[in-house]
């Protein structure tokens, strides 16, 4: 990190304006040579850049962040310059030319974390965020960022540490004014965290889907009418329509925001007996792919003879513009009748679970989480022996705090003396 | 003009341990302190070992160190702490008889050949050309050598409190060392103060014994050194009492007049030993506390009461200590007092305990901010041994935290320094589980064997025992059960078709050697033998986890970091964490992850800094 990079942080394209942004040790000093004075820190300034020759580069606004204060915790200067894509090229072979290099896709984060400005889980939350293309999944990402994980995460592991400072008060103070009997408040402690992470552990799913997106399934026999509503829903033509059965033999996504909600519809090979060795895959493919998805939306009964239909899937009574008899929701592809409805269905359903989602978001985070669970079993059952055996469960504890200290930063002993000087009174 | 090797500077139990262990090595050295009947004075609380501390003194011994056979021939109250827990948290500690103890280790310095004791102050440190070249005592007279070993206690500036009255002076009677204090103030050290506190002595004549809970020593003493066969000295019993409403009164009261509450005491004081006042206003809700009545002697009536140790002046201590049950007509021998003195910040140090900008200079015990005997002695044997391989040119000797709790409590010092006296627990070895006291022989005896600083009979010994050990083992390891053969046996094992040797069997809950035996009739061990073989067996499905983070850690240990290497301008470390660096020196890497605030991040930059300057230099 001893090199000074750059790189456009705006997208790429014409646009009334983009920002190139700085970082590194000579950041601040490329400012002054390219502006010809020093710049204020944190203050807006209008300044005229000009290239080593002399020529004008841009009119630009300029900014500049101390080292320590800014977002990679190394001096960063952005400058917010006409957004055409030649003053960008110029600005950017001028900070070549003066030895910055361009930034590798991540870097600037990558440092950020390197300074100790975010901790791991606020980096996959940044990452997130950057990603993120729905309402929903913004707030979540910006919960994760801002660290809901981290100070979850600091929280569990207070609880473990006090639950190690009264086990070790048993052990190094065993013959002063210490309480003999820890175990209810140990246990208790131990507990809180337990059940703690095992919500996490049961809403991270939710929360993964809420990150990558829910899929809903819609299935139901050839000409069911499935490509046609995935249409009507989608308000363009993303699947192949055709009133020739069995036409949509491969797998066909197509991507919504639904009220905020990242959805993935799947339109696949209609449900029906066949000879034709192809079609039977994708048959197949269709009720296995339905399987794993979020939710499912019948279209019509016979359906339900692939896969049986789960409590919130929907049925729903396909073509009502031509079909007059049928179980379930009216829905017509063509007139577009009950298509806000079965929306509205769907959205309320994927809501109540996303709502059920957990602050850790990654498959990384379970993988922390489950560690610190079988750390935490190990402890709890070690508790019948804490009289005899106080330094396994502190090992344990141990353990299971470094397993979740994984994911943010390290415990350390200081922090479990500092805790039981806090509260008992110590030295005959 | 007398020449040595290794002076050691002070005869407390730093300085004892520091003189012994380089003698072992085989370096001439002489003892400076002033006077020869004062070499194991315990000033203050008369006991050895403890949770951790006990665990010192078996490493000490296992060095062949003095301090543990010396406690056992004073022990006058053997107890095993946590005698009911697992063995790595067992610590053997004793009450110790003042008296018996000075004479023991005073033994320790008769008739030595190349041990001298010199009695004197010492008033200088010569130095020539930046190094070290011997002392100057008080008369004028210079003794020269390779290497200092200062161990000055609380000797530096101390000022002894009682209520408003101020004296100076290290311990009650002695004179306080000021030109030395300014040599070392020359050296430009960074300084702090630090303050611990003594309880009155009580006249035992005086106590209602008969009104008291007792404290018995063990049926069966643990002793210290691995040497040693039993207790020599007849075993006590001590008091039990409590302080009452009364006497947190008293103390309330006078408040003002206690010397760490008037303001008169900047020093920081322990957390773990507080004074009676500090109790009383740090736990207001607590209505009694408790104390130890410790005999200090076989041959004298001196009563130490544990957990009083104050400030406050002489009549408020008659007043409240006479509140006391059983003390209501107690005679005051001499004032409790608090004493203030300066320390050495340990992050100056290497973890040879030396100064790296005056070569040949070494510090060991209170001085580094540390408090307790075995913390104090356990330095003295870091630093003696390495002043001795200094001057005879051999290399440094260093112990690891996965080694010994002497590791753990060198690189606690220098890595992390103090915030107030520092003491040892079990807490702060991470690898608690395998550093345990009934193992220390096994953990450094053939270190100390290889270094040479080992006694024949201590060689002979360790030699036996782990003949015998290795026996036994191989014995168990040799024999095997399926698991349908356990069950029938009458061991509850898995019937996994997993065949299990005799020695995992052991390592099983609820089956010990005598349950293997019953198997195997011709099984066959002493009893200390097997006793080790079943602690050995408690801990053996936990220690893999644990050997893989030592290994970790002591890759790390094995990138050590040179002496010149700069931390100033490394890009994208605060300078807040290079200051700290540069202030520290982490001699490792494995050090450097240890530094408080210390990320991930920044240990990445500092590998990346020194693969460069390696690459630099075979360049």
């Amino acid at each position: 990190m001893n090199d000074t990079i750059f790189a456009r942080a705006t997208g790429i394209g014409s646009a009334g304006v983009a920002i190139v942004r700085v970082s590194g040790p000579d950041a601040h000093k490329t400012l002054v040579s390219l502006t010809g004075k020093p710049v204020r820190a944190r203050v807006s300034s209008l300044r005229v850049l000009r290239a080593s020759d002399g020529t004008k580069i841009d009119q630009a606004l300029v900014l500049r962040f101390g080292s320590g204060s800014s977002f990679t915790g190394e001096e960063v200067v952005e400058y917010h310059c006409h957004g055409s894509p030649a003053v960008v090229a110029a600005l950017e072979s001028e900070l070549a030319l003066k030895g910055l290099r361009l930034a590798e896709p991540g870097e600037f984060t990558r440092r950020a974390f390197l300074n100790g400005r975010l901790d791991l889980a606020q980096v996959e939350g940044l990452s997130d965020l950057v990603t993120a293309e729905t309402e929903l999944q913004r707030k979540q990402a910006l919960s994760t960022m801002s660290g809901r994980l981290s100070s979850n995460i600091v929280q569990w592991r207070e609880c473990l540490i006090r639950a190690m400072a009264l086990v070790s008060a048993t052990i190094d103070f065993a013959d002063e004014d210490v309480p003999v009997d820890v175990r209810p408040e140990v246990e208790a402690l131990i507990e809180t965290v337990r059940e703690a992470l095992l919500q996490e552990l049961k809403g991270l799913p939710y929360a993964e889907r809420l990150r990558e997106g829910f899929e809903i399934a819609i299935l139901g026999a050839p000409n069911a009418g499935k490509s046609t509503l995935l249409n009507a829903l989608a308000g363009r033509e993303a699947a192949i329509t055709s009133s020739i059965a069995g036409t949509t033999r491969d797998v066909i996504e197509v991507h919504m925001d639904l009220g905020g909600l990242p959805v993935t519809f799947l339109d696949m090979a209609g449900l029906r007996e066949t000879e034709d060795k192809i079609e039977r895959i994708g048959v197949e493919r269709a009720v296995e792919r339905s399987k794993t998805a979020d939710l499912r939306i019948y279209m019509g009964e016979d359906a339900m003879a692939y896969l049986p239909m789960l409590e919130e899937d929907i049925l729903v009574s396909p073509k009502s513009d031509i079909k007059s008899h049928g179980k379930g929701l009216r829905v017509s592809g063509v007139t577009s009748e009950g298509v806000d409805k079965l929306l509205h269905r769907a959205k309320k359903t994927l809501l109540s679970r996303a709502v059920l989602g957990s602050s850790a978001t990654h498959a990384r985070h379970g993988d922390a989480i489950k560690g610190t669970l079988e750390q935490l079993d190990k402890a709890l059952a070690g508790l019948d022996e804490l009289l005899e055996f106080p330094e396994l469960i502190t090992a344990a504890l141990m353990d299971a705090a470094d397993a979740l200290s994984s994911l943010i930063g390290d415990v350390d002993v200081e922090h479990i003396l500092d805790e039981v000087f806090s509260r008992f009174c110590l030295g005959k | 003009m007398k020449h040595c090797d290794v002076i050691v500077i002070g005869g407390g139990h730093a300085g004892t341990e520091a003189a012994q262990a380089a003698w072992r090595m085989g370096a001439a050295t002489i003892l400076v302190t002033h006077k020869f009947e004062k070499i194991g004075e315990m000033s203050c609380n008369p006991a050895i070992g403890g949770l951790g501390k006990g665990h010192l003194v078996r490493e000490i011994d296992a060095m062949d160190g003095v301090m543990g056979r010396v406690a056992d021939q004073a022990g006058i109250q053997f107890r095993l702490l946590n005698r009911r827990k697992g063995p790595a948290v067992q610590g053997p500690r004793t009450q110790a008889d003042r008296a018996l103890y000075r004479k023991a280790m005073q033994a320790e310095f008769t008739e030595r050949d190349g041990l001298q004791v010199a009695e004197g102050e010492v008033a200088d440190i010569l130095i020539k050309d930046g190094r070290i070249t011997g002392v100057e005592l008080g008369d004028g007279s210079q003794i020269k050598s390779s290497t200092v070993v200062l161990t000055a206690g609380t000797f530096l500036r101390g000022i002894i409190h009682i209520g408003e009255k101020k004296i100076p002076g290290g311990r009650m009677g002695d004179a306080p060392t000021v030109r030395l204090a300014e040599r070392i103030d020359s050296f430009g050290l960074p300084l702090g103060r630090l303050k611990t506190g003594t309880p009155p002595r009580l006249d035992g004549t005086t106590i209602d014994w008969g009104r008291l809970d007792k404290q018995e020593a063990d049926d069966d003493p643990t002793l210290f050194s691995f040497l040693s066969t039993s207790a020599t000295a007849p075993q006590i019993a001590c008091g039990i009492t409590h302080t009452n409403p009364e006497t947190h009164g008293i103390i309330e009261k006078n408040l003002e007049r206690s010397a760490m509450y008037g303001g008169h005491i900047d020093g920081v004081g322990p957390r773990y030993c507080p004074s009676i006042e500090d109790k009383i206003v740090r736990f207001a809700d607590k209505s009694s506390h408790q104390i130890f009545l410790e005999p200090e002697s076989l041959s004298d009536d001196v009563i130490y009461p544990n957990g009083i140790s104050t400030s406050l002046p002489e009549d408020v201590q008659q007043a409240y200590v006479k509140s006391i049950v059983g003390l209501e007509n107690v005679r005051i021998l001499q004032p409790g007092y608090a004493i203030e003195y300066d320390y050495v910040d340990p992050q100056i140090l290497t973890r040879r305990l030396s100064l790296e900008h005056v070569p040949g200079l070494y510090f060991a015990g209170q001085i580094n901010g540390t408090t307790g005997y075995e913390e104090a002695a356990a330095q003295g044997l870091v630093a003696g041994l390495n002043a001795a391989a200094e001057a005879q040119g051999k290399d440094p000797i260093t112990f690891d935290r996965a080694e010994a709790y002497i590791g753990v409590m060198i690189d606690d010092l220098v890595t992390r320094g103090v915030s107030e006296p520092y003491r040892m627990f079990t807490s702060r070895a991470e690898y608690r589980l395998s550093l345990r006291a009934d193992n220390a022989d096994q953990r450094l005896t053939p270190k100390a064997i290889a270094l040479g600083c080992v006694g024949y009979q201590r060689k002979e010994y360790f030699n036996q025992k782990m003949d015998a050990l290795l026996a036994a083992k191989s014995a168990l390891s040799e024999r095997s059960l399926t698991p349908t053969q356990a069950k029938t046996a009458g061991l509850h094992v898995n019937q996994d078709g997993q065949r299990r040797t005799g020695l995992e069997f052991l390592s099983f809950q609820g089956v010990g050697y005598a349950e293997l035996k019953a198997i195997w009739p011709n099984l066959d061990a002493e009893k200390y033998i097997i006793d080790q073989l079943e602690r050995d067996a408690i801990y053996a499905n936990y220690l893999d986890r644990q050997s893989r983070d030592i290994d970790a850690m002591r890759r790390d240990e094995a990138l050590t970091i040179p002496l010149n290497f700069s931390f100033i301008g490394i890009s994208g470390l605060s300078n807040e964490l290079q200051d700290k660096l540069q202030r520290i020196r982490p001699e490792t890497l494995a050090q450097a992850r240890r530094i408080d605030g210390m990320t991930p991040a920044a240990l990445t930059l500092i590998l990346g800094r020194l693969k460069q300057a390696q690459k630099a230099q075979t360049a």
